[in-house]
This record gives C-alpha cells, sequence and structure tokens, in this order.
C-alpha cells in the first residue's frame, strides 16, 4: 500500500495530468452546451501543457544561462513548444467562442439540443 | 518543367512553399478589393505546382531527398523541410487542385459569399494551403503539428463561410472533432518525445530501436503509437471517426469543398503514411500490434457503411462527402496491408481521388452557382440545361466508380493485387463488392440528373460560365488520361513505396 503511495506522491503532476485530460474530454462528450465543450476542449488541450513541461523542469534549475555559476539547468525546448501549443489553443478557443456567437445569432440558443430541434436535419 | 531556372532562390525552394502562400495570406488580407484579392490567391496557388514540381522531379532523378535546414541548424537541433519521393508526390497533387480549382473559384465564391468575407476567404484558403504544403514538408514532428492546426483553423472558417446556418454547426462540430484530434498527435509526439528526446522524424526513427528494447519505454511508444494513429485517423475521417465530414463538405462554400475533399484529408494521410512508416517502421507498427487489423476492418466498414450512406442521400454534396469516407477507407486500406502494391495503390488513389472528386464537388459548385441547392429534387432534369457541366460529372462518376479506362480503376486494381499478395482473397471480393455500391450511388444521382422532368429551379438553369468549365473539364481530362498513362500517379507512387518499404526495420 505504502509502495502505491510513494508511486502516486512522486509522480503525482502525472496523475493531475491525466485527470486533466480525461476530464476535459468528459466536459466536451458529455456536455450540450456549446459554450460548456470549449471549455472542456480547453482543458483538454491545457492538459498536454503539463504533459510536456512535467519532465523538462528540473527542481531548482534555472533557464539555460551559459555562466560558470549555474550548474543545473531546465530543458528549454519543450517550454518553447508549449508557447507554440498556447498560442494555437488561444487560437482555437476564440474561433470556437466566435463560431458560438454566430450560432446563437443564429438559431437564438448555445444548447445542443434546443438547435437541433429547431433544425433536426442539422445533426 | 525541370529545364525551368529558379536562380539563387533554387536552393531555397522548401521554405519558399510555405511563406509564399502565408504572405500571399497577409497580403489579401490588407486588400478590400475581392478582385484583387483573387488575383494574388490565383498567382500565389499557379506559383506553387511549379515549385513542387521542380522538387519532385529533382527528387526522382537523383533518388536523393532534399534536406532543407531552416537557419542552417542542422538535424536534430534544427528543424528541417524534406523532400523525399513520397513528400514531393503529396505535395504536387495539393499544389496542383488548389490552382486548378481557383479559376473557378471567382465567380462561385462571388455568389455565395458576401462582400465583405470575400478577401477573407482568399486569404483563409492561402493559409489552409500554406499548411496543408507544411504538414508534408516538414521533418519535424512538432512542427507537423503546428502547420496541422494553422490549415485546421482555417479550414473552420472556409465551412463557417457557407451560406447555410448549418455551415456554422459544422464548422463547429469540427472544430471540436479536430482539435481532439489533433490534441491526441501532439500527446503522442510528447511521449515519443520524452522516451527519445528529439522531435525530428527520421531522428526518432533511429533512436526508437533503442527505446523499445527497454519495457519501461516500449510502454510509452506503443501509447503514443496509438495517440497518433487515433488521433490522425480523427483528422483523416477515417470510420467511425468521419461524422465531422459529411455536415462539413455539405454545407462549406462550393470552392471550399472541392479543395479540402481533394486535399485536407489527403495531407492527414500522408502524416499518418510518414508516422506509421517512417518513424515507427510498418513493422513494429502494423505486425506487433493489431493496429493494421483494426485499420483494415474500419477502411472495410468505410467502403461499405459510408457507401451505403451515400445511396440513400438527397442531397448531392453530402452525398459525395459520403463517397469520401469510403474511398478513404480504399486508401487505408492499402496502408494498413503494407505491401509494394498496396501503398502503391493507396498513394496512387490520393491524386486519383483528389482529382476525381474535385470534378465532381466543381460539377456541384457549377449548378449551385445557377440554380443556388444541390438537393435532388432540385437538380433533377439539370443535365439538359447544362449538358457539358453534367456531362463532366458523369464522366468523373465514372472514374470514381473504377470502371477501367479511368484513374479510379488503377488504384483500385493495384488494392486488388496488394490483398492477393497476402492472401487476403475475401479482402478483394469486398472491394469489388463495394465498388459496385458506389455504381448505385453515381447510377442514381445520373438518373436524376439525366432522365427525369427537369424541376421548376432546374428549367432556369444555363450552362456554367467557361471559367467553370475550364477547370472541370481538366480534371476529367486528367481523370482519364491517368487511367492510361499511369507514369505520374503509379510510377511516382511505386518509387515513395519503395523507399517507404525500404525503411521499414
Amino acid at each position: 500500500m505504502m509502495q502505491y503511495l510513494e508511486v502516486f506522491a512522486a509522480h503525482y503532476n502525472y496523475f493531475i495530468t491525466i485527470f486533466l485530460m480525461i476530464s476535459g474530454l468528459f466536459i466536451v462528450i458529455a456536455r450540450g452546451n456549446l459554450i460548456k465543450k470549449l471549455v472542456g476542449l480547453s482543458l483538454f488541450q491545457t492538459s498536454v501543457y503539463l504533459l510536456y513541461l512535467t519532465p523538462a523542469k528540473i527542481l531548482g534549475g534555472t533557464a539555460p544561462i551559459y555562466d560558470g555559476s549555474y550548474k543545473l539547468y531546465s530543458n528549454p525546448l519543450p517550454h518553447v513548444l508549449m508557447l507554440t501549443a498556447i498560442v494555437v489553443g488561444v487560437a482555437t478557443l476564440s474561433l470556437g467562442l466566435a463560431l458560438v456567437v454566430r450560432i446563437k445569432e443564429a438559431y437564438g440558443t448555445v444548447e445542443e439540443d434546443e438547435i437541433f430541434a429547431k433544425d433536426p436535419e442539422a445533426e | 518543367m525541370s529545364a525551368l531556372s529558379w536562380g539563387a532562390a533554387e536552393p531555397h525552394l522548401p521554405i519558399l512553399l510555405v511563406i509564399v502562400p502565408i504572405l500571399g495570406a497577409l497580403v489579401t488580407t490588407f486588400l478590400r478589393n475581392s478582385f484583387l484579392a483573387w488575383l494574388v490567391a490565383l498567382l500565389v496557388s499557379f506559383t506553387l505546382p511549379f515549385m513542387t514540381i521542380q522538387l519532385l522531379v529533382t527528387v526522382l532523378k537523383t533518388g536523393e531527398p532534399i534536406v532543407y535546414m531552416i537557419g542552417n541548424w542542422e538535424a536534430p537541433f534544427g528543424i528541417v523541410y524534406k523532400v523525399d519521393q513520397l513528400s514531393g508526390y503529396v505535395l504536387t497533387v495539393i499544389a496542383l487542385i488548389g490552382a486548378v480549382i481557383m479559376p473557378f473559384a471567382r465567380r462561385s465564391v462571388t455568389a455565395e459569399i458576401d462582400e465583405r468575407a470575400r478577401s477573407w476567404y482568399y486569404s483563409m484558403y492561402l493559409l489552409c494551403l500554406a499548411g496543408l504544403l507544411g504538414i508534408v514538408i516538414t521533418g519535424d514532428a512538432f512542427n507537423a503539428f503546428v502547420f496541422l492546426e494553422i490549415s485546421s483553423l482555417a479550414t473552420y472558417v472556409l465551412i463557417a463561410l457557407g451560406r447555410n446556418r448549418r455551415a456554422l454547426l459544422a464548422a463547429y462540430q469540427y472544430l471540436i472533432m479536430g482539435t481532439i484530434g489533433a490534441t491526441f498527435y501532439v500527446i503522442g509526439i510528447g511521449l515519443l518525445y520524452v522516451v527519445t528526446g528529439t522531435l525530428n522524424f527520421d531522428d526518432l526513427a533511429g533512436r526508437l530501436d533503442a527505446a523499445i528494447i527497454d519495457p519501461g519505454q516500449r510502454n510509452a511508444v506503443v501509447t503514443a503509437l496509438g495517440f497518433i494513429v487515433v488521433g490522425l485517423c480523427l483528422k483523416l475521417a477515417l470510420f467511425p471517426m468521419h461524422v465531422w465530414l459529411p455536415n462539413a463538405y455539405a454545407y462549406a462554400p462550393s470552392v471550399a469543398t472541392a479543395f479540402l475533399a481533394g486535399t485536407a484529408t489527403k495531407a492527414a494521410i500522408y502524416l499518418l503514411v510518414r508516422v506509421v512508416f517512417s518513424v515507427f517502421g510498418a513493422a513494429m507498427s502494423l505486425e506487433n500490434m493489431p493496429i493494421g487489423d483494426v485499420v483494415i476492418v474500419l477502411s472495410i466498414a468505410a467502403m461499405f457503411l459510408a457507401s451505403i450512406s451515400a445511396v440513400f442521400e438527397t442531397n448531392a454534396k453530402r452525398m459525395l462527402a459520403y463517397s469520401s469516407v469510403a474511398q478513404i477507407g480504399y486508401i487505408t486500406l492499402g496502408i494498413a496491408i503494407a505491401n509494394q502494391a498496396g501503398l502503391t495503390g493507396s498513394l496512387a488513389h490520393i491524386a486519383n481521388h483528389a482529382i476525381m472528386k474535385t470534378a465532381l464537388f466543381l460539377a456541384l459548385g457549377a449548378v449551385f452557382y445557377r440554380i443556388g441547392s444541390v438537393l435532388y429534387s432540385d437538380i433533377a432534369g439539370i443535365g439538359r440545361k447544362m449538358p457539358l457541366t453534367m456531362a463532366a460529372f458523369a464522366l468523373a462518376g465514372i472514374g470514381l466508380m473504377g470502371t477501367p479506362g479511368t484513374a479510379g480503376f488503377i488504384s483500385k486494381w493495384y488494392l486488388a493485387v496488394a490483398a492477393i499478395d497476402e492472401g487476403l482473397y475475401s479482402v478483394v471480393f469486398l472491394i469489388v463488392a463495394s465498388s459496385l455500391i458506389s455504381v448505385v450511388y453515381i447510377g442514381r444521382i445520373t438518373e436524376v440528373i439525366w432522365f427525369r422532368e427537369p424541376s421548376a429551379a432546374a428549367a432556369q438553369a444555363r450552362e456554367a460560365p467557361l471559367s467553370m468549365l475550364i477547370p472541370l473539364w481538366l480534371l476529367v481530362g486528367a481523370t482519364f488520361y491517368l487511367g492510361f498513362d499511369t507514369r505520374a500517379t503509379v510510377g511516382t507512387a511505386a518509387e515513395a513505396a519503395k523507399v517507404l518499404l525500404e525503411g521499414v526495420r
């Protein structure tokens, strides 16, 4: 039992990552509200940042500055990759929200079931 | 074509292939006049095929891949763009389809899109093109993800520009599904990066061998493979992950549909082939894991169930969209069989399907331009009013069925040979049987178009303008030309397949 707890404690950020990933995906699938779906999608994308950053960050490590007084560096590459991924995430979220605004204008609602009730063929 | 001199630009063609459309997109953003925006987009999209053909010809001649180091940083430290037989071929298909639809686009876009959104349309079109070319040319796994998202985001906007309010819902649905797919891909790449410490495709392939031996790392590699394959199958709309596709194709503007049907899923297929064969090696991914069997079953399900959906559809664009899902099934089938003939057939079908399906969607685009609808009830009897357009539609449809003498037959022939080589005789039967279903759905719409009394809308129609007929007939001509002279498609595809299979460990 202790052994499992130790594994959990040593890898707790991975468990958080997986929890965020699954809950994000669950919200996308289970919710009928278009905005809540986007929240879930955003959560799902954000969990990936943690997945990349967890192995890259070394506790006590600094930025990779080439100087004699620093010995321990974090890997900068995953950090840079995630900057790009954050930009992608922001773009996706804003485009999604813009689409929801247009959907609200066209259908008068952001609830999936109400939209399909008004326009059965759209499903 | 190779006589064309690029001068000092020649060594930089790989990066220019991406930069030119992105700059074009930037320029069109500032042009409020839609004619000027169209002109810029036309110029850009006509330049690109010359570049890709130059690259492809060079690669085929030397047999060596062209590697372009961005900022002169060597792989694996920097990002490289790499053109080999496979990527050169897919790049050429995408660039040619992108070019051939542009003359068609002006009238169609003018008719279907609001005045103030037209420049944006061309801007998004060029961004999408840049993204698709980028996916194919890059040799870096994360760079491929960024381009995947560039093309996807542009695609969502293109779809949402459709007239019908359902276009918005279709775009939203695709945004959700597409983002999940791309995120799955990036999760897989992240796991691979943790195991190997590199993102370069070639470097990854070299380091995976060592990683697979270690049981702990092997789990991570297998998980990564699962995430990547599922994510990419979402993007390429493999059954049953295709639900976003029919509505997206049905309600997008006509030109956008024609472009996306020919190119968007093809770039995702390329990425799947690249990852499965060049990075993991087919042996690892298709034999030690049941991925090959799963994909074969799903492909066959796509060939049948999507074709049957197409038979009962009453919206012509949706019918063709379902047919696209079925045709993607043929392509993934050959990839999963993973022998020389299977890969050749699949890769040849990438080009053949792109040509035929773009022709079919362009013909419907011309109909939509004239009567504003593609429902069976409205297009009934329109063959009598638009004989040239509808003759092209019928001929491209004949190609799609896989009739001997057309491009569609060639790729299916190779797929059947591949199945025989592997002793999968039931698959041969299923390929033929599913082709018969495509005879039914093409036959049904042909009956509607030619043999029914013209509907009220169709009676008012006139023949499509020349700027629409020329691209349409060019593609139809290619459908038949590539049914006889297969050097361009099968020849190149066979070279690419050989290189891919050589790389397999």
